[in-house]
């Protein structure tokens, strides 16, 4: 097992160094002087200079990669060229307000998802299990962004239960969470059904009653156990497509973290800052695969450790 | 039969009910299995072998329904037991192993913790004794290694070896019935010969009763003590196993039995029955055999002859064994097929 986990973690260096690259290229491949956004449109000449030489834009494009790479190992991304804090400084906070998000609607997600699969599963073609399937059709198609802003309008605007915007209280997170965790739900409620299905009509599913099991056992001990394999890998999946969707809530429910932090410097040109992110959400990314990974493994002992 | 009598099934009918349709996969099975015996039931597939079986333990597949009947074990009638009652029955007095070795053991567990959960649910017993106990059952069966082998995961076991397992799952709570499905169908021949030789020493250390489901009537021959021979949802004859050698009335049986190979006669060449089982959805209204049978006449093919005593105690489903038999008074189903080969 920990052979296995130090030889992923070594794959997945040639992954960050091309996702390294994609992100440097950002910045190389954007038409307009660095220096003379951070300057400004009118500073003069020798100001321009100085800021390219401090910058070292002057200098070969892999020199600039390398020093680029050796300062984010460290996590130094330099300063930001519109607030000239570090990136870091401004990076962090934002940073731990999305993941709190995506982690909470994760949960949400999987646990939600799960149970309703289970039942759907268990009750075949029943009133719950149509009902379930319904709910999670609804929930794939409907637009994020809009749902949050009908969840919004009902439980803040209409009945004022809940807060319409902002994050950090437990009245805050619940909506946001809603909002971004239903489509998770849905999928992996989908996902959990057929899993359960295919397992449920197994011969070792079989085996495990005439032994004279509960119901209950068959079901959570002999079933889901292999039913699950196939959905950790879906909520691997749905942990990427969850980044992508906090950048929409966040605007919904103007929550102060990445994903407006994204907008707002892309529309600013500030790329030390969009860099950085990137940068974080592809790692915090292919770190969830690796765990996803091992979890995997560890869930299916079929697999050889190679 | 003068033996105390462990299992005795009256008219069971078990149905799968789709879409509005009723597919009377077994129609009105009976049949008695001696305390110490086994029981062969044979047929070609199709015939409700294993639906017989499984309805005895009640792990019918979904839309499947026991409609009607008795199965009496040890004077209980199964058939009206709570879920609860019927769980304590399986894996304990009534234990079953499958056709299929390579698929009916749970892939994430290893063997000693799929042996150890029987005992547990039925006997109480702990992780340290439960352990123990697999190790014993594993070495009585013939694995060898027994103390490496319940560490094991079923992907890293053949399949002679997977039933082995199975049956020592099987024999757990030293279980007084164990109904084997077709359990050497999915193995190679020299396997086969192993396990059933394995079912054969245990049942009779044991003193298990059995039922042998097979559709080989070579494994009858080896196994078992009385035979029941089921086509089209219905036994249509039943006798003990020398007798049906000696003497099959049935014709169907008798097409059985020339399609095995004969080690006495030059013939070498199998004779399979002609036709098909015919499928549950459109059964012939007469005789379920009529389509296939040489001997079929009118009253065959109009009406469903009983499952008749004779005088020499065997039970048979044939016109001809009956007063109003409409066809060549002087037939002899066993001799007939023997001479129309040889013209
Ligand atoms: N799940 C099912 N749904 C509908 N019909 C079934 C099902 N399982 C079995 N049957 C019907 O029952 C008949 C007998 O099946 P089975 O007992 O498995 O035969 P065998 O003698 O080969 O063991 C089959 O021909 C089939 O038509
Ligand atoms: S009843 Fe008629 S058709 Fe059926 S097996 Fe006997 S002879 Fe053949
Ligand atoms: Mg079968």
């Amino acid at each position: 097992m920990f052979q296995f986990i130090v030889r992923r973690l070594i794959q997945l260096i040639p992954v960050l160094l091309g996702v390294s690259i994609i992100v440097f290229s950002l910045m190389h491949l954007t038409p307009g002087n660095p220096a003379q956004i951070i300057a400004g449109e009118n500073a003069p000449k020798e100001t321009i200079e100085q800021i390219e030489n401090r910058l070292g834009l002057n200098d070969p494009i892999p020199v600039q990669y390398f020093n680029f790479v050796k300062d984010a190992v460290m996590l130094d991304f330099g300063s930001s060229w519109r607030t000239s804090l570090p990136v870091s400084e401004e990076l962090w906070p934002k940073f731990w307000v999305t993941f709190e998000l995506a982690v909470y609607s994760t949960i949400f997600s999987v646990f939600l998802g799960l149970i309703a699969g289970i039942i759907s599963a268990v009750r075949q073609y029943s009133f719950a299990d149509v009902g379930i399937m319904l709910v999670a059709l609804f929930g794939l198609s409907m637009p994020n962004f809009w749902f949050g802003l009908m969840l919004m309008q009902w439980f803040s605007i209409k009945l004022g239960w809940l807060p319409p915007t902002g994050w950090g209280s437990p009245e805050q997170v619940i909506l946001p969470v809603i909002t971004l965790g239903t489509m998770g739900a849905a999928v992996v409620a989908r996902m959990t059904r057929s899993s359960m299905l295919d397992v449920i009509s197994q011969d070792y599913i079989r085996t495990a009653r005439a032994k004279g099991l509960k119901e209950r056992v068959v079901i959570y001990r002999h079933a889901l156990k292999n039913a699950l394999i196939p959905v950790v890998t879906v909520i691997g999946l749905q942990f990427g497509s969850l980044l992508a969707g906090a950048v929409l809530t966040e605007s919904v429910f103007a929550i102060n973290g990445m994903g407006k932090l994204i907008i707002d410097r892309i529309l600013a040109r500030d790329f030390p800052v969009v860099q950085a992110a990137v940068l974080v959400i592809a790692v915090v990314f292919v770190f969830v695969n690796l765990i996803v990974d091992i979890s995997y493994k560890f869930l299916n002992k079929r697999i050889n450790m190679d | 039969m003068s033996q105390e009598t462990i299992l005795d099934i009256k008219d069971l009918r078990t149905s799968f009910l789709v879409e509005d349709f009723e597919v009377k996969a077994v129609d009105g099975v009976s049949f008695k299995l001696p305390k110490g015996k086994t029981i062969g039931i044979v047929g070609e597939s199709g015939s409700g072998k294993s639906i017989t079986a499984m309805s005895i333990l009640q792990l019918l597949d979904k839309p499947g329904k026991i409609m009607g009947g008795e199965i009496n074990f040890k004077g209980k009638d199964l058939t009206k037991l709570s879920e609860k009652e019927i769980q304590n029955i399986r894996g304990n007095e009534i234990s079953m192993i499958f056709q299929e070795p390579m698929t009916s053991l749970n892939p994430v567990y290893t063997i000693g913790q799929q042996i150890r959960e029987t005992l547990k649910v039925h006997q109480g017993l702990n992780k340290q004794n439960g352990t123990k106990k697999a190790i014993e059952l594993l070495s009585l069966v013939g694995i060898p290694s027994p103390e490496q082998r319940v560490k094991q995961y079923p992907h890293e076991l053949s399949g002679g070896m997977r039933q082995r397992v199975m049956i020592a799952m099987a024999l757990a709570c030293n279980p007084e019935l164990l109904i084997a499905d077709e359990p050497t169908t999915a193995l190679d021949v020299t396997i086969q010969a192993q396990i059933l030789e394995l079912i054969k020493d245990l049942q009779k250390d044991l003193g298990m009763s059995v039922i042998m489901i097979t559709h080989d009537m070579g494994v009858v021959a080896e196994t078992c003590d009385y035979v029941a021979v089921m086509y089209g949802g219905k036994v249509v004859e039943y006798q003990d196993v020398k007798s049906i050698f000696k003497s099959p009335k049935h014709p169907y049986t008798v097409g059985l039995l020339n399609s095995i190979p004969r080690h006495d006669t030059d013939v070498d060449e199998l004779e399979p029955i002609k036709g098909n089982v015919p499928s549950p959805k459109d059964m012939p209204v007469g005789c379920r055999f009529a389509p296939r049978c040489p001997f079929a006449t009118e009253l065959c093919e109009k009406e469903l002859p009983s499952l008749d005593t004779q005088a020499d105690g065997s039970e048979v489903r044939c016109w001809v064994y009956t007063d109003r038999w409409d066809g060549d008074p002087e037939v002899n189903v066993r001799e007939s097929k023997r001479t129309a080969e040889s013209e």
